[in-house]
């Protein structure tokens, strides 16, 4: 699975990362989480408010720092 | 009709100005520190502990309303309902949804770009970035709090005028050209508004709170620390020098303060409302308010990355120039508000 964190390097684009971490150990799955932090990837996705949280080259989250347990559900 | 007066004023009064807290605190400083609020001391003790409660209650409470309301309006959204409209009703639609969007400066970029690859015309892209950070739902019930209802709804009048004129002056100006190159490179993606649930919208509102307690806690502090130097501390007479209605600049001074600025609306009332308390000008106390919020360093660097100076120039003199006039236009007919 490939998640990416689409953010400009605001604070709770850290506390995204943090939280999809986590989520991700607590779920013992096969990971890789990438940071986006280019605008032009980032607009690629479409996203125009961060963070946003993209799984598999889906969008799942934007604008929101959801908790740990909200994120597993995505992934 | 006369109960209905009453319980408006109900609400005015205990609601919006908390005239129980500002009693509650009284007690507390006169009987319990033993000043009088009629002195200086204790009366610059009883607009700091007042204020900064209220500030913080009514943060609260509006960011956690403000933000349930805007997490049914996503700027992907705002960007497919503008995307249909031309002309000033472009405009118009445009600076009425930067009241209901959510907006910090982090993320001016990303919707410039967005907007610009949806092929809004820059006109409407400006209308919303002056109206968003100016105008929203919040500040209209704070001035309420603060001012009283005419004030506020003046001031959300007019802001979405500047937004309008503003705009459509950018647009009219034919300035497209003044767009970095890279940013017109950037093809349209619709992302799919991805739906909340109820729970989704209350635990996003709760984390906007946080944040924005987080990140202006110490302005509002300052803030509150200087409103309360000007109420009992700087003699009347200078201030009346400075930005007295006597002086004819006064307007044109608080708006140059104001827009380097960086802080929000909570950091600047207890300022806006030490002066006006003081009796400085309506207009020149919104015009800094306006100023604070509108423009600001951070604001006009990230912009910088989007389009050429010429154009940034322009933008921050349209904005500057349309905030001194209705300082001006305020202060004029202040007889109708106050």
């Amino acid at each position: 699975m490939i998640i990416k964190v689409l953010g400009s390097g605001c604070s709770s684009c850290k506390k995204l990362e943090e939280n999809t971490k986590k989520a991700v150990e607590e779920l013992g799955i096969e990971a890789t989480i990438e940071k986006i932090t280019d605008f032009k990837q980032i607009m690629a996705y479409g996203v125009m408010k961060t963070p946003a949280l993209v799984v598999d080259e889906k969008v799942k989250i934007m604008g929101r720092v959801p908790s740990i347990e909200k994120i597993k559900k995505y992934l | 009709m006369n109960v209905i007066t009453q319980i408006f004023s109900w609400i005015n009064n205990e609601i919006l100005k908390m005239t129980w807290l500002s009693n509650l605190i009284r007690g507390l400083v006169e009987n319990v520190f033993g000043l009088s609020i009629k002195e200086r001391l204790g009366g610059s003790v009883h607009f700091f502990i007042y204020d900064t409660i209220k500030i913080f209650i009514l943060l609260s409470v509006l960011i956690f309303l403000i933000s349930y309301i805007q997490s049914y309006f996503p700027p992907e959204r705002t960007k497919k309902l503008l995307g249909n409209i031309k002309g000033i009703k472009g405009n118009i639609l445009g600076a009425l949804l930067g009241t209901i969007t959510p907006f910090c400066s982090c993320s001016s970029i990303p919707i410039f770009i967005g907007f610009n690859a949806a092929g809004l015309p820059l006109g409407i892209t400006f209308s919303f970035l002056i109206s968003s950070p100016l105008v929203d739902l919040a500040s209209l019930l704070i001035l309420m709090s603060f001012f009283g209802a005419k004030i506020a709804i003046a001031y959300v009048v007019v802001g979405l005028i500047l937004a309008v004129v503003g705009g459509t002056i950018i647009d009219k100006l034919g300035l497209v050209k003044y767009v970095e190159g890279y940013v017109k490179e950037i093809e349209n993606v619709d992302a799919e508004v991805i739906e909340m649930t109820r729970d989704d919208r209350i635990s996003y509102s709760k984390q906007q709170v946080k944040d924005v307690f987080h990140k202006v806690w110490l302005y509002v502090l300052i803030g509150v620390g200087i409103g309360a130097a000007i109420h009992n501390w700087i003699p009347q007479s200078i201030i009346e020098t400075v930005v007295g209605n006597n002086n004819p600049f006064a307007v044109l001074l608080a708006t140059a303060v104001g827009i380097p600025m960086y802080a929000d609306i909570f950091g600047t009332l207890p300022i806006a409302e030490a002066l006006f308390q003081k009796g400085v000008g309506i207009g020149t106390v919104l015009s800094f308010m306006m100023a604070v919020t509108a423009l600001s360093l951070p604001s006009i660097i990230m912009l910088s990355k989007v389009v050429k100076p010429k154009l940034l120039a322009i933008f921050v003199a349209i904005v500057s120039i349309g905030i001194v006039i209705i300082g001006y236009l305020f202060n004029a007919f202040s007889f109708l508000l106050v």
